[in-house]
């Protein structure tokens, strides 16, 4: 399993009460409430952790983009990716991913990447997202172009970093006469390609139609697995046998000496980041045309029970995160993985307003306690039964950390 | 209350419902985001005195998103379209709230085939300063609640309206609505540049109490196109068709006929 150190930087200092006062931590929440001096704290203290993730062998390190929240202090990933693109020295930089149709030209996320590509020698994972629905207020992008605007961004930046320059691009919502950028990316033909998604039908499937990796949001693990199975059909329907590194399932792991301790220990951050950094009001985060009508309709039914308080207990028995001892967390990641067929983990080690110390702890424990069992661990189990063979796209990483560009 | 009869127009490979009833001169009625909901006792009234027709507008009530339905203008060319094909002529325009905002587009692009304009709450223009709340940012029954002034007229709203029947059109149609109404929220800022070109006798009607725009759009309005006449209805929401219909009703046929051309 290839383990990934997720960290979305959080406001951890926020003040909690304010907070749960408003309702949020989105789009209208002040940033009154911002102190760019503990700020500042946090994004070194965040830097440092994903710097020893790679030190302690985590397989890469994710940052991602949020826009006007307290939720994620990322709003420009490839500031911090480009911070890091120095001193991760083994493992992968993932940005997981930048919001495509919130810009209103793409090729600037072209050049982006590409540059972080060649500032990690092809270690970069360039990662695609449509951004969350309350973005699309925070940016000014019309929500019912998302998907139209997600599709053809996408569509620009492949052909920027594959097909020769200059060359003229039209589309409906982007229009360039000169395509050119330079840098190209260091990997050829251009970088891997993560696409974090909730689970919708039609981005399973045109992940799996285009085999990138599919990285699923925080869900309950047997959701993980329906969906993961929607996409081996999907690629099935394809011709082709997904592989398991194609399949990522995002989750935050703790761990304590005991089971109970570890649940006491991490109990306020968990439900702090569970239930008050995440905004559930639906015309905040889903906004007319982001999701189709079928989606909305089923979050309202959700909307009673996601609307309640969710413990650590909760998430823990639901398989949305792993909280435990060395041994009950490496029990559930094993039955999680065979269960779901995955073969990257995305893991937050931080979470929510957990203090850099408790991180920093928690994180050397998931390396120490995680990382050597399931180094080359895959799916295992009856459904899982035929392995497949290594991604023939996989880079080989020299003796000095740099990858060799693929053929 | 009237039967209308309703029936699809297939225009240009867009079908849109059309509801009608009644004789006389034309009145062509362009609702708001409300484009999908039923015949009411107030358009009795107005199809008393004209032939009514209420369209529900392109990419409403479940049908396809038309394809070139991107901007709100897109909605006035396709009703000149309309106007077109029917063989309207001297017709009396009423739009509310979002099709007030179609209307104004539509009778600057052309007023020739209209005998008035009415512009009710519309949407439209933005006036710097003043904030109205954000549709984009309610649940749907604080979206109807905030239309209205009178609570009680909003409670029935509410139960008419939030059915589990019409859920999927009211959720498709929000679609629609955002793709239009998004960005900029509600207005375009090339309208105000172009309203003085309406020469077509105009009546600005609007609630009191508007809470999405509040009554300082009626006067921007009314001062950018010349002649026309201002109503402030008193103890009024938004939604001035539902929360004081006869008002409305008497206000748009006084107009009108005031305004009639001989057929």
């Amino acid at each position: 399993m290839k383990i990934f150190n997720f960290h979305l930087m959080p406001y951890a200092d926020v003040d909690v009460e304010a907070m749960k006062r408003h309702g949020s931590a989105w789009l209208t929440f002040s940033n009154s409430h911002y102190d760019p001096l503990k700020g500042a704290d946090l994004y070194n203290q965040y830097l440092d952790q994903l710097e020893k993730a790679d030190e302690l062998g985590f397989y890469g390190v994710c940052v991602n983009e949020h826009h006007q929240t307290a939720y994620g202090l990322m709003p420009t990933p490839g500031v911090l990716a480009g911070a890091l693109a120095r001193s991760i020295k083994k493992g992968k930089v993932a940005v997981l991913g930048r919001a495509l149709p919130l810009v209103n030209n793409p090729l600037v996320i072209a050049e982006e990447f590409a540059m972080l590509d060649n500032l990690t020698r092809g270690r970069f994972v360039a990662g695609f997202v449509r951004g969350i629905g309350a973005e699309y207020h925070t940016m000014g992008i019309n929500p019912a172009e998302s998907q139209e605007r997600f599709n053809e961004a996408h569509d620009l930046i492949i052909q920027a970093w594959t097909k020769p320059g200059p060359f003229e691009f039209r589309g409906k919502h982007y229009n360039f006469k000169y395509v050119n950028p330079w840098p190209t990316p260091y990997r050829k033909p251009h970088p891997e390609i993560y696409i974090p998604s909730s689970g919708s039908l039609s981005t399973i499937r045109w992940v799996a139609e285009r085999r990138y990796t599919y990285c699923q949001t925080l869900a309950p693990i047997q959701g993980v697995a329906a969906t993961f199975d929607l996409f081996r059909k999907e690629a099935e329907r394809v011709g082709y046998e997904a592989s398991p590194d194609q399949l990522s399932w995002s989750n935050a792991i703790f761990i304590g000496e005991t089971d109970a301790k570890a649940i006491a220990a991490c109990r306020e951050h968990m439900e702090n980041y569970a239930n008050h950094y995440l905004s559930k009001d639906p015309a905040m985060m889903a906004p007319p045309g982001y999701t189709s009508v079928e989606s909305v309709k089923r979050m309202r039914q959700l909307r009673a029970h996601r609307a309640a308080f969710q413990t650590t207990e909760d998430l823990i028995e639901k398989g949305v995160v792993i909280v435990g001892s060395p041994n009950t967390v490496r029990e559930k990641l094993a039955a999680y993985q065979d269960l779901a067929g995955f073969g990257v983990s995305l893991t937050k080690t931080q979470f929510g307003t957990m203090p850099h110390a408790m991180a920093l702890e928690n994180q050397a424990a998931v390396a120490q306690e995680v990382l050597p069992y399931f180094k080359d661990r895959l799916p295992q189990g009856k459904a899982r039964a035929k392995a497949t063979p290594k991604d023939k796209s996989e880079i080989q990483i020299d003796s000095l950390g740099r990858a060799l560009p693929a053929e | 209350m009237q039967s209308p009869i309703a029936a699809d127009l297939n225009l240009r490979g867009t079908a849109v419902k059309l509801m009608r009833a009644g004789a006389g001169s034309p009145l062509l009625l362009l609702r708001g985001t409300d484009a999908s909901d039923a015949w009411l006792p107030y358009m009795d009234v107005l199809a008393e005195q004209h032939a009514l027709i209420v369209p529900e507008h392109p990419g409403f009530g479940g049908k396809p998103m038309p394809p070139w339905l991107d901007r709100l203008s897109d909605m006035a060319n396709f009703y000149l379209d309309l106007i077109d094909e029917l063989n309207l002529t001297g017709v009396h325009l009423v739009g509310t709230s979002l099709g007030g905002w179609i209307a104004a587009e539509l009778a600057h692009r052309s007023s020739a085939k209209l005998a008035s304009l009415t512009l009710v709450g519309a949407a439209g223009l933005r006036v710097p300063g003043v904030e109205g709340v954000d549709i984009f940012l309610r649940s749907e029954e604080q979206g109807l609640r905030d239309r209205f002034h009178d609570t009680g007229r909003a409670d029935e709203a509410i139960a008419r309206i939030l059915s589990p029947a019409t859920e999927d059109v009211r959720l498709a149609n929000a679609i629609a609505i955002a793709r239009v109404a998004w960005n900029p929220r509600l207005h375009d800022p090339h309208l105000a540049k172009w309203l003085h070109r309406i020469k077509v006798p105009t009546s600005i009607i609007w609630g009191e109490h508007d809470r999405l725009f509040p009554p300082a759009h009626a006067r921007a309005f009314h001062e950018s196109i010349l002649g026309s006449r201002l109503t402030i209805v008193p103890a009024c929401g938004h939604a001035v068709a539902l929360d004081k219909p006869d008002a409305l009703v008497a206000s748009i046929l006084d107009f009108t006929a005031e305004h009639g051309r001989a057929e």
